[in-house]
């Protein structure tokens, strides 16, 4: 499996993307593989601060539940709606639809801290067998 | 630590349909191929083929074989004519639940023990210990390949692969021998899916070969394989135990509404005063089937409040696929066991809404 490029990533299997003054957050591939189909998203509300590598919710699947860790600080400015009634939107699009929150971040530096897509695909092969 | 992890025959044939093999009970299984939701619509409008190889076959044989297992299950083995099964549970002498399975009379003595993978040494060890020393007895378990064909289409699947007519009529709980695609086979209507279907015994050998048959044999009647994410979905809307969850070691089968595999007046079992002397002065828990009246999904171990305080807990929940809910199961003190009574699920701090409904949840 290859990573969209133009991503950032988390040691959790989130992705993180910088859209102007805002970063959008998603599950990776990865993550959706191993959950299965996405029943339930707990996220938190518009204006809630969520830190760095810290829950800022859940996700559920038919078998298991997950949490979700913040790639970086600061303010949620927007939830992805739709997954309330369409959690199936995260397996089909992780990185288009399947977006679950973004985030106004309270320093953006904070993102060069991740993983890009070639570090995290090594990541990932350290993880298997 | 990892230990070593079995593998069925079939594991290959799981990997070339791009199955996620996990870890359960000791072996690397299937828990899905296409996802989870899929193959358990499948089961229920069409059909599934399931490797369920992990789980524990014992043959015991001779005159005293179904006299010897009857001693050992609640169930009233003594009345099971060749070529029938029932279902049935273990107990140790506090009439506490060391089991559930399925019992087989193949021959007139040959009695086959079907037994959960998670439980194969506790019941070989069981069987061993109690059984009598002239009662010839295997653990076929490593031998044996099982695989569950099941679905309202199971009949289409079987007729597809030549069965006789005997085989396509064989009743509810009854097992007969077969061959199949050229294996020689037990076949029985038996399953874990609350569908109609078959359950197919068959050497180590032939099971590549049966696999890849049915699979084919399936083909135009919409079978797909099915892993144990959906084999879970499944038997929970339909309210069958899975043991470790909804049953163990601390339940007797009273109280998880079992009393109907227990035959108090029949020959006597391990277990048996135990379980009288339980119905006689009564049980103060049972166990339920709920379904969520709020946003979330209940799982096991999560605490059922009511009032503010912990009244009992959870043993298995999921999405139910077909019923369209959320749903699950646990243990609740009686008075608040009766359909409609309002429970809360403690999901991660948040005591979330449900309601007590009739089981199954199912029912095809």
């Amino acid at each position: 499996m290859t990573y969209p490029r133009d991503l950032q990533y988390t040691r959790e299997h989130e992705w993180a993307r910088l859209e102007g003054d805002v970063i959008r957050v998603g599950i990776t591939a990865y993550a959706v593989e191993q959950l299965g189909d996405v029943t339930l998203v707990d996220m938190p509300a518009p204006g809630e601060d969520v830190q760095a590598h810290e829950r800022f919710g859940d996700i559920e699947s038919v078998k298991t539940v997950s949490e979700l860790f913040a790639p970086v600080s600061g303010e949620v400015v927007d939830v992805n709606a739709a997954l309330e009634s369409s959690p199936e939107l995260v397996n089909e699009g992780p990185y288009e639809d399947g977006w679950l929150i973004t985030i106004r971040p309270s320093d953006q530096a904070e993102l060069d801290g991740l993983m890009d897509a070639a570090k995290y695909e090594e990541y990932l092969g350290t993880l298997d067998g | 630590m990892s230990e070593t992890l079995l593998e069925t025959p079939l594991a290959d044939e799981h990997r070339a349909l791009g199955a996620r093999l996990v870890p359960f009970a000791g072996w690397r299984m299937p828990v899905q191929y296409e996802g989870i939701k899929k193959e358990h619509e499948a089961v229920r409008t069409r059909a599934g083929l399931f490797d369920v190889s992990h789980m524990g076959e014992i043959l015991v044989e001779g005159p005293n074989a179904i006299a010897e297992v009857d001693r050992l299950v609640t169930n009233d083995v003594s009345k099971l004519d060749v070529g029938r099964a029932l279902y049935t549970v273990c107990c140790n002498d506090y009439g506490l639940i060391l089991d559930d399975l399925i019992v087989y009379r193949l021959e007139a003595e040959k009695v086959l023990v079907v037994c959960n993978a998670s439980n194969r040494e506790k019941i070989v060890a069981h069987f061993a210990k109690s059984l009598d020393l002239g009662t010839p007895w295997n653990d076929v378990s490593d031998e044996w390949t099982l695989l569950a064909l099941q679905g309202p289409r199971a009949v289409d699947v079987m007729k597809e692969l030549g069965a006789t007519a005997d085989l396509i009529g064989l009743p509810s709980f009854h097992v007969m021998h077969a061959n199949i695609a050229e294996v020689e086979l037990w076949a029985a209507r038996t399953g874990y899916t609350g569908e109609d279907g078959f359950e197919l015994f068959c050497a180590n050998e032939d099971a590549v070969r049966l696999w890849r048959a049915v699979l084919e044999a399936g083909q135009k009647h919409g079978l797909k394989p099915v892993g144990l994410g959906a084999r879970d979905t499944l038997r929970l809307e339909a309210r069958l135990m899975l043991y470790g969850h909804d049953i163990n070691e601390h339940t007797h089968p009273f109280e998880a509404g079992l009393g109907w595999v227990v035959k108090l007046d029949a020959n006597d079992f391990i277990g048996r005063e135990a379980l009288r002397g339980i119905k006689a002065s009564g049980f103060d828990r049972k166990l339920v089937g709920f379904e969520m009246t709020e946003r979330g999904i209940a799982r096991q171990g999560y605490p059922i409040i009511v009032g503010g305080s912990r009244v009992g807990e959870v043993t298995s929940g999921s999405p139910g696929p077909t019923v369209g809910r959320n749903i699950g199961l646990g243990y609740v003190p009686k008075a608040l066991s009766k359909v409609g009574t309002t429970l809360g699920i403690e999901i991660r701090g948040k005591v979330v809404g449900a309601v007590v409904v009739r089981t199954p949840f199912y029912k095809r």
